[in-house]
């Protein structure tokens, strides 16, 4: 039981980082990007490629999956779907639900099917009592953590994350006070993709990867996302972690192939009961 | 070749059947449904189930497909209607999902990833080219049905009302339509109208597996219905038959493309699938037959 929590908590913090990302550009850009499944999966490989090809160390292969995630979230922002703006929310949706198909083709084009491991050493497990943990878990906590960190100092003490936020909050004040809009929806969409590339790479360590690495995140991101209420960041943190620990419970209770299936059917219960999230946000 | 042709045509008018009712969910009502595969795959599975095992004649699947779908279209929906409709997004999506999960898993009462094969069908499989040709009539006599009937609803008060509420949902509930109720319904014809069209895939193929609905589906059918006009039931019945052509095509053209692996072909394959709802999103997005607007009658 107690091996069960820790796994879900671990778990948790590892699907925060994407929902956080999935959570920062809902709440600027007013519509849910249906790409970030892909994303992670392009920042996977791209972490991948550094570490196990060029022999580079981890932080590298990090910043390498945030920043190419982030750059090909917000290529893809200004060519594809900015430009659908006036068309309303859900055209914009749809958009990046294509350029998911396509990004996730491209990997599979350019990498296969098969699937890719990082290069790390061989460790035995840490045992504390009953309890076993990986060493490379307890790492991926921790740079899930330092990522959380980051991003919270970002949008609290720059002045760059305090405009995020003011967009996010009225963007018409927000125009008002000087801020542009367009720029910050661009760095919205770098760091939200960004932060999807870092999701994947975490994935990625903890298992292997392949093109639909991310995409089989999805449900559980849309999940943490609404948990807490769309477009809350901490929310998403939040709720992450209760997903985390939902889905290892399926896993002990009931079979592991219904993990996702349980973060379905808690979309369907918070929707129904309590559509404002569990923190009710300001959006319903 | 003949049977080839019988094939495509047949399954243009599957594909038609799955974009009316996209069309009526998500032009008209402005409901995006990401779970078409879904409803198709659980109108599929009803209909195989019923007939292989449960040993009831064709038709009743049929209308035991339509009946699942609908149903389960007012589940999915009842409990984000009052919520702004990207939730409803996020529903559909997990629900296909789902679906697919439930499918492959619970090998007691879906046969699991090996699937059902030996589905009944209507007309006797030995007539050979005559089989697809009776296929033929009755899927391309349920497209034109689905046409026809969509039409009269659309052009009638309760389809006005439709577009009122994809329009502006608070003024169409100021001016007193029950806003909750006519999303329902419409939600729920949609997606029996999906349930439908995988019972008619399922007794066309005999075989239906998990893998056969794949989320990609679902963009097939976003991609044929902007193609048409995502708000006239001739346009997603002619954007339907065009994707077909299509998708058909690029297996042809990737054939074609020299020095690459079957994997790459079929990712090249879905690149352009993705392309084309992108180009045609961004510079054509009301489709080949624009949606008309309608005069108010004079009293």
């Amino acid at each position: 039981m107690l091996q069960t929590l820790v796994n879900g908590l671990i778990a948790g913090s590892l699907l925060a980082v994407p929902a956080i990302g999935f959570s920062a550009m809902f709440s600027v850009l007013a519509y849910p990007n249906f790409a970030i499944g892909a994303l992670a999966s392009v920042g996977a490989y791209a972490g991948w490629l550094v570490n196990s090809q060029w022999g580079w160390p981890l932080p590298a292969a990090f910043a390498a999956a945030f920043l190419i995630a982030g750059m090909v979230a917000a290529l893809a922002e200004r060519v594809a779907i900015r430009p659908l703006s006036q068309a309303g929310a859900l055209m914009m949706a749809i958009a990046s639900l294509a350029i998911g198909l396509i990004l996730e083709n491209l990997l599979r084009f350019g990498f296969g099917n098969d699937l890719r491991n990082f290069d790390l050493p061989i460790a035995r497990d840490l045992r504390i009592g009953e309890l076993r943990i990986g060493p490379q878990q307890i790492d991926n906590v921790v740079i899930a953590l330092v990522t959380m960190i980051l991003l919270w100092l970002f949008l609290r003490r720059t002045w760059l994350g305090r405009s995020m936020r003011a967009v996010a909050d009225n963007p018409d004040l927000a125009r008002l006070k000087g801020v542009d809009p367009e720029r910050v929806a661009l760095i919205a969409v770098l760091i939200g993709g960004g932060l999807c590339g870092v999701g994947g790479t975490l994935i990625g360590l903890d298992t292997s990867i392949e093109p639909l690495t991310g995409p089989r995140l999805v449900l559980s991101v849309f999940a943490a996302a609404v948990l807490a209420g769309l477009g809350s960041i901490p929310g998403a943190v939040l709720g992450a972690m209760l997903i985390g620990l939902v889905e290892e419970l399926t896993v002990l209770e009931l079979a592991p192939t219904y993990r996702t299936a349980s973060g379905f059917l808690v979309i369907l219960l918070v929707l129904t009961f309590r559509p404002s999230g569990l923190l009710g946000a300001r959006r319903a | 070749m003949l049977n080839y042709l019988g094939f495509i045509l047949v399954l243009g008018g599957i594909y038609a059947l799955l974009a009316q009712s996209l069309m009526l969910s998500w032009g008209v009502t402005g409901m995006v449904n990401l779970g078409l595969a879904g409803f198709f795959a659980l109108g599929a599975y009803a209909s195989a189930m019923l007939t292989k095992w449960g040993g009831a004649p064709v038709p009743v699947g049929l209308l035991a497909a339509i009946v699942a779908g609908g149903v389960a279209g007012l589940v999915v929906t009842i409990s984000t209607l009052r919520l702004r409709d990207d939730y409803l997004a996020l529903v559909t999506l997990g629900f296909a999902e789902t679906i697919r999960l439930v499918a492959a898993n619970e090998v007691w009462l879906t046969g699991g990833s090996d699937g059902i094969s030996g589905i009944p069908s209507p007309f006797p499989r030995d007539l050979g080219a005559g089989f697809n040709g009776l296929y033929l009539v009755l899927v391309s006599v349920l497209a034109l049905l689905a046409l026809a009937a969509l039409n009269r609803l659309i052009s009638s008060p309760w389809g006005r009302a439709l577009r009122a509420i994809r329009e502006d949902q608070t003024v169409a509930a100021v001016a007193g339509k029950p806003v909750t109720r006519i999303k329902a319904e419409a939600f729920g014809i949609a997606a029996a109208i999906a349930g439908l069209a995988g019972a008619l895939y399922g007794h066309y193929t005999s075989y239906i597996a998990p893998d056969m609905f794949e989320p990609l589906i679902t963009i097939y059918v976003f991609l044929a219905v902007t193609a048409g006009g995502n708000a006239r039931p001739l346009g997603a019945l002619v954007g339907a038959y065009g994707l077909i052509v299509f998708v058909e095509g690029t297996r042809f053209a990737a054939a074609l493309a020299p020095g690459i692996s079957a994997v790459q072909a079929a990712s090249l394959r879905e690149i352009a699938v993705g392309l084309a709802l992108l180009l045609l999103l961004r510079f054509k997005p009301a489709g080949l037959f624009p949606e008309r607007s309608q005069k108010a009658p004079i009293r």
